[in-house]
Parts: structure tokens; C-alpha cells; sequence
């Protein structure tokens, strides 16, 4: 169990490790250094910057040095929570982006629990009446909700929600409470506009899980022991829910680790057409506007966040399984 | 019972002969017949290839021949009858009207105007397939240009015809599909095959590798990339280095399912027994194992295909896949993106209609190949 959890721990730094370095590849793609682009912007509304005063920032980020001590000088420099300053905003990273990344968070668990919420019974029905015509009917609604883009789906949502409902879908908070401090009445008002964006997340993502849920639990119904519970005389919905859902439930479970992912890309584009106030929009304002230290910044949260929440739910499934806390790979 | 097995008893039918003699890929086919949907899903996709290859055949106008006074044109009725009640399908002409409240020049279709449609008419000219020069389009109309008359689906901000540029579009994304699964699949292939065959330290480096580019997300990442290409490339290289960003990340599922091949097939009977037979080691992979998952592997294809064509489409959506003046079906969501725009034209969003559909069909092929990729199970 031990051995299971630190290699699983091992493989998240070492992912956050690779994550850093495609961040710092991103922030140095673009052509000339940041300190011209720094000098450009600033030339651009007015002020100058003298030469001297380029040579120690270009110092200061090292940037005459080789290029893997500029990575390890910016790697610790963001390690102490420092991501640099945001060229078009000229204020530091993290200030900019504020909520926005916890907002990111909410919006993409929100899609998972969803997705959990949807998958679960609809994947225990397609099996126990396999074949029915509901069974086809999911089986259906999945297919488009995999075929049909994220943002596809938001444009299409969000058209038919101005046609029909005269109703305008876009953003988290109502008007009131768009620059207003935190408080309960601005918490229900994110959990009111929270469940759309949330469902064209989600809906993507249930296909796959339930036809997974669908085909572990037709192999776990045929087991001889579900026969036996049944010439038991067991109720046939403890029959179904108590043993076989469970065995069902452990692959479900780890799929968390490709869902999360799926889930966070899927929220940006998500984001941008519904004008929500994560990260989305930032990022690809950031990233046409070549500030790259904000671009560089939201792809590398973004990605350790994710490797977080695929190590937590590790964690999770070695709590829930007991065959992987046992150390048996099955 | 093996199959070599039931053909050396004497009471066999002709028919089970037949099987018993089949190739791994005639069995295969054999039972991907009997999915109706996966073969109707087939045809469907096989049809939108065609229109790719066709696409400047039919359409109808020049791409990209603007023209300001024509924009936001909805799309137009086809008239199938004439007044006496002779089938002779036309459309009316637009007769431009100044609005006098607001002084816009407004477009209503003019029942007296009445221009008749015409198969392989004359057009603008292009090259067909590269070979040679024409002017011929599969519709067109009996007088006066298409352009000035002829909008099955409507026209842009910029007066442009959405047919004809989503007949390009369809070219454009679904050639990089290919193109890039091409690439995913070399890459997955040569490390896939690779990790499963040697197995051991190699083996491990290879799938920490995957499982740590499966767990970043995506998007930004490509975002990142795609954002970093200088803005005054070519149409032909930003298409090639999206094609290359998408696939990067793509290889990863094809080298999943080529790595458990060879696993799978290390242990096989008539792989030993090639080993026996004193087979060199580019014997047994090519003679022997590969046409035994090489069905596997047109399956895994034609699921990766779809993801790459979506991925296509959300960077181009995203205004960092390719650019106009190139034409994906991501650039022409772009003109969709936002409520306002949607609002004016809803006819824009017509353009989401083919791609659901080569994606759910690519979908559907891949799942009845999948299943019949293992003839014997």
C-alpha cells in the first residue's frame, strides 16, 4: 500500500516536473527575450526604458546565462509563489488572475460530479435492461454528446437559449455581483449558473463512462454469484446494487485520472463562448497578446492542478480497492 | 476447438470450410459486414471523402470572392417546380431594396426573376485534382453568375458563399485528420511496438512517458503551442505545424493498443513456434504478428481520427489553428463564435451539421471495427 502510494506520488512530481518544463518552453517560444517584449509594451504607451535598466532585468532573470539556468531560476522563483509580472497587465501573475482559477476548479468538479451524477444510473440501467429501448436511446444521447465539440454545444445552447427563452446564458454571476466581494448571496448566485456550464462539460465526458459502467457491470451480472443471490431469494434491486455495482464501480473510478484532464481542456473553449470568468478567456487573451508569463502561468496551474486531482483520486481508489491497497493489479 | 482443428473432421460444411481457409482480415471483414451501422457509418464517411476531393467542383463560387453588399444573405429556397408544373428546380434572383428607415440596402427574393439551376455549369476556374484547368461545377445557374444570384447556404459578413467555402472547409479538416493520424500512428507504432516487444526498463520509460502526457490537459497545452507559431508563416506550414502539435499528443492511445498487441502476442502459440521454425525476429513481426492486429489497428485509427479532427476544430475555433485566408470548418465557426453574430445569422451554425456527422460516423466505424477486429472472440 505504501509502495503503491509513493510511486503514485513519484509519477505526480515527475509529471509537475514535465509540466513545468513545457510551461517554461511555452514562455520562451516566442521570439527575442520577455525583457524586449517588457521594453516594447512599455515603448508603446509612452514611457522608455534605459539601457541600463534592461541589463538588470535581463539580469535579474538571468537571462544572459545558459538556457537551463534560466529554467532552474524561474522554476524556484515559482516555487516561492513568485510567476512574474503580466506584460499586458503590468501587475503580477497572480493577482491577475485572482478567482479566476478557483473558478476553473469549481467549474470543472462541478462537470465531474455531473458526469459521475449522469453516468452512474444511466450505465446500471443500459445494463440491467440491455437491449431495451432506453438502452439504445443513451447509447444514442452519448454518442452525440461525443461527437458534438464542447464549444459546438455551448453555441448551440446558448443560441437556442436566446431564441426560445429570449435568455441570455453566458457568465457565472448575475450582473450584481460581478465585482462584488465574496458573500452568500454571490455563493448561490455561482451555484444558480454553475449546472449549464457544468452539463455541456459533462456531457461529453459520459459517453465513455457509460458505456465502461454498461460493459463492467454485463460481465459482472453474468458471475455465477449473482445467480446464486438471486436463487437465494435475494430482492433483485439488493442483488444488483449491493454486489455486482460494486465490482463495477472500481474501473468507473479510476477513470477519474483521463476524465480530469479531459474536463479542465474542455472548460476553457467552454469558458470562451460563454463568457465564464475562468481561466479560459485569460489564457487566450494572454497568448494572442504574447504576455507569456500569464500564458506560461495558467498552462502550468492548470496542469499541476490537474496532477493533484488525478493523485487524490489515486488515493481514493486505493481506499475504495481493496485489491489495490492489497498491492494486486487487476 | 481451433479452427485448424474443425477443418481436419471429416463433416465439415463448404461454408465452415471457408472460414477455416480465411485470412485474419476476411474473417474481419466478413463480420464488420453484419454491423448495419458501422457499414452505413462507413459510406457515410467514404461519401464526405469524395466531397473532399471534389469540394472545388462543387462549389459553386470562388471561396473567397467577397463582396460587402451581400452579406448576411440567408440561405435560399430551392423552387423544385415551374408555374406550369414541369420539374425545372430554380431559385429566385435578389432584388436589392434601399430600407428607407434605416437606408441599409436590404435583399428579398424576386418571384419574377427567376433563374434556373443548371448541372455542370460554368464557374470560376481551378485546377481538378491538381490536373488540369476547368471551369466546370456540378451546379451552376442558366444566366448570370452564381455569385450574384446563387446562396444555398447563405453568405457571410463578408457576402462570402457558405457553401461553397464549407465544400473547402471539408477538404481542409478532413486531410488533416489523416495527415495527422498518419504521424500519431508512426509514432505509436514505432514506440508502441517497441515498449510491448523489448519490454523491461524500456517498457516502463515509455509508458510513464504516456501516462504523463495523458494526464496534462490538452487544450492549453496545444494553445500554447499553436500560439507560438510566428504569425507571418504560410498557410501550407501553420497547417503542417498544427498537424504535428495535434499528433504529438495524439500517438498516445495508438501506441496503447500496439504495445498490448505485442504483449498479447508474445505468448502465442504460432509465435513460438516461428521462433522454433528458427524465423528471424522482422519475420515473425511482419509475416506474423502484424497481420494479426493490423485490424486492431485500423479500428484504433478510425477512433483517432475524430479526435483529431475535433481538436482541429477547437484550435481554428480558438483563432490559433489556421488562419484565414486558409478554410477549416474551424475557421468558419469562428464567424459563429459569439451571440451576436449567431443572433444575425443562425445560418452560420449549419456549418456544425457536417462535422457532427463525420464525427459520429467515425465513431460508429471505429466501434463495429473494433468488434470485428477480433474475428474469433
Amino acid at each position: 500500500m505504501l509502495t503503491y502510494t509513493l510511486q503514485r506520488f513519484g509519477l505526480a512530481l515527475i509529471t509537475i516536473w514535465a509540466i513545468s518544463v513545457i510551461s517554461f518552453v511555452i514562455i520562451q517560444l516566442p521570439p527575442g527575450d520577455f525583457v524586449d517584449a517588457y521594453i516594447a509594451s512599455l515603448s508603446a504607451s509612452g514611457s522608455m526604458v534605459r539601457q541600463e535598466e534592461a541589463q538588470a532585468l535581463r539580469q535579474l532573470y538571468g537571462l544572459d546565462q545558459p538556457i537551463w539556468v534560466q529554467y532552474w531560476k524561474w522554476a524556484s522563483r515559482v516555487a516561492q509563489g513568485d510567476f512574474g509580472t503580466s506584460m499586458e497587465w503590468g501587475r503580477p501573475v497572480t493577482e491577475v488572475l485572482g478567482d479566476r482559477l478557483w473558478l476553473t476548479v469549481a467549474v470543472s468538479l462541478a462537470a465531474i460530479f455531473l458526469t459521475w451524477g449522469i453516468a452512474l444510473p444511466i450505465g446500471i440501467y443500459s445494463a440491467v435492461r440491455q437491449y431495451s429501448m432506453a438502452d439504445y436511446a443513451f447509447t444514442l444521447i452519448g454518442f452525440v454528446g461525443l461527437a458534438v465539440p464542447n464549444f459546438l454545444l455551448a453555441l448551440i445552447i446558448m443560441y437556442f437559449g436566446f431564441v426560445l427563452f429570449d435568455l441570455n446564458v453566458g457568465g457565472l454571476f448575475s450582473a450584481e455581483y460581478q465585482l462584488a466581494p465574496w458573500s452568500w448571496g454571490k455563493a448561490k448566485d455561482l451555484m444558480a449558473h454553475l449546472p449549464l456550464p457544468a452539463l455541456i462539460l459533462a456531457l461529453a465526458g459520459t459517453a465513455q463512462l457509460i458505456r465502461i459502467m454498461r460493459a463492467n457491470l454485463l460481465d459482472e451480472l453474468r458471475r455465477p454469484y449473482v445467480a446464486t443471490a438471486r436463487a437465494r431469494g435475494l430482492a433483485e434491486w439488493r442483488v444488483i446494487v449491493k454486489y455486482p455495482v460494486r465490482a463495477a464501480l472500481n474501473p468507473f473510478a479510476s477513470t477519474i485520472g483521463y476524465l480530469l484532464p479531459f474536463v479542465v481542456s474542455g472548460s476553457i473553449v467552454v469558458s470562451l463562448v460563454l463568457s465564464l470568468p475562468t481561466v479560459g478567456p485569460l489564457l487566450l487573451r494572454a497568448l494572442v497578446a504574447q504576455d507569456m508569463f500569464l500564458a506560461g502561468t495558467i498552462v502550468l496551474l492548470l496542469g499541476v492542478l490537474t496532477v493533484i486531482g488525478t493523485f487524490i483520486s489515486d488515493l481514493i481508489l486505493m481506499w475504495i480497492d481493496p485489491r489495490i491497497r492489497a498491492g494486486i493489479h487487476g | 476447438m481451433s479452427e485448424a482443428a474443425k477443418a481436419d473432421t471429416p463433416f465439415v460444411t463448404a461454408a465452415e470450410e471457408k472460414v477455416a481457409a480465411a485470412t485474419q482480415l476476411q474473417l474481419t471483414w466478413w463480420r464488420f459486414r453484419k454491423h448495419r451501422v458501422a457499414v452505413i457509418s462507413g459510406i457515410v464517411v467514404i461519401f464526405f471523402y469524395l466531397m473532399a476531393l471534389f469540394a472545388d467542383f462543387l462549389a459553386v463560387t470562388g471561396p473567397h470572392s467577397t463582396d460587402a453588399a451581400r452579406s448576411y444573405i440567408p440561405p435560399q429556397a430551392i423552387h423544385w417546380f415551374d408555374q406550369d408544373g414541369s420539374f425545372k428546380p430554380h431559385v429566385y434572383a435578389l432584388k436589392g431594396r434601399r430600407d428607407m428607415r434605416t437606408f441599409k440596402l436590404v435583399y428579398a427574393p424576386d418571384p419574377s426573376d427567376r433563374r434556373y439551376l443548371k448541372l455542370f455549369a460554368e464557374g470560376y476556374s481551378y485546377t481538378f485534382l491538381g490536373l488540369f484547368e476547368t471551369n466546370r461545377h456540378l451546379l451552376g445557374l442558366d444566366r448570370g453568375v452564381p455569385e450574384d444570384a446563387l446562396f444555398l447556404l447563405g453568405t457571410d459578413q463578408l457576402g462570402r458563399d457558405v457553401w461553397s467555402r464549407l465544400m473547402l472547409a471539408t477538404r481542409t479538416s478532413l486531410s488533416i485528420g489523416l495527415i495527422g493520424v498518419a504521424l500519431s500512428l508512426f509514432l505509436g507504432i514505432l514506440l508502441g511496438g517497441v515498449s510491448g516487444l523489448y519490454g523491461g526498463v524500456i517498457d516502463t520509460a515509455i509508458q510513464r512517458l504516456i501516462e504523463i502526457l495523458r494526464s496534462i490537459p490538452t487544450i492549453p497545452l496545444w494553445m500554447g503551442l499553436a500560439a507560438a507559431l510566428p504569425s507571418d508563416w504560410s498557410v501550407t506550414q501553420v497547417y503542417i505545424a498544427i498537424t504535428v502539435i495535434i499528433s504529438l499528443i495524439g500517438w498516445t492511445e495508438l501506441a496503447r493498443v500496439v504495445r498490448g498487441r505485442f504483449l498479447a502476442l508474445r505468448e502465442e502459440d504460432f509465435v513460438t513456434a516461428a521462433e522454433l521454425a528458427g524465423a528471424s525476429r522482422l519475420r515473425i513481426i511482419f509475416r506474423h504478428m502484424v497481420p494479426s492486429f493490423l485490424s486492431h489497428i485500423i479500428a484504433a485509427v478510425s477512433l483517432a481520427l475524430p479526435a483529431m479532427i475535433i481538436s482541429e476544430t477547437t484550435l481554428s475555433f480558438l483563432g490559433l489553428g489556421l488562419r484565414p485566408p486558409a478554410i477549416s470548418w474551424g475557421v468558419l465557426l469562428q464567424d459563429a463564435q459569439n451571440l451576436q453574430a449567431i443572433a444575425i445569422a443562425p445560418w452560420l451554425l449549419l456549418v456544425a451539421v457536417p462535422v457532427v456527422i463525420v464525427i459520429l460516423a467515425f465513431n460508429f466505424l471505429g466501434d463495429g471495427l473494433r468488434d470485428a477486429a477480433d474475428p474469433y472472440g
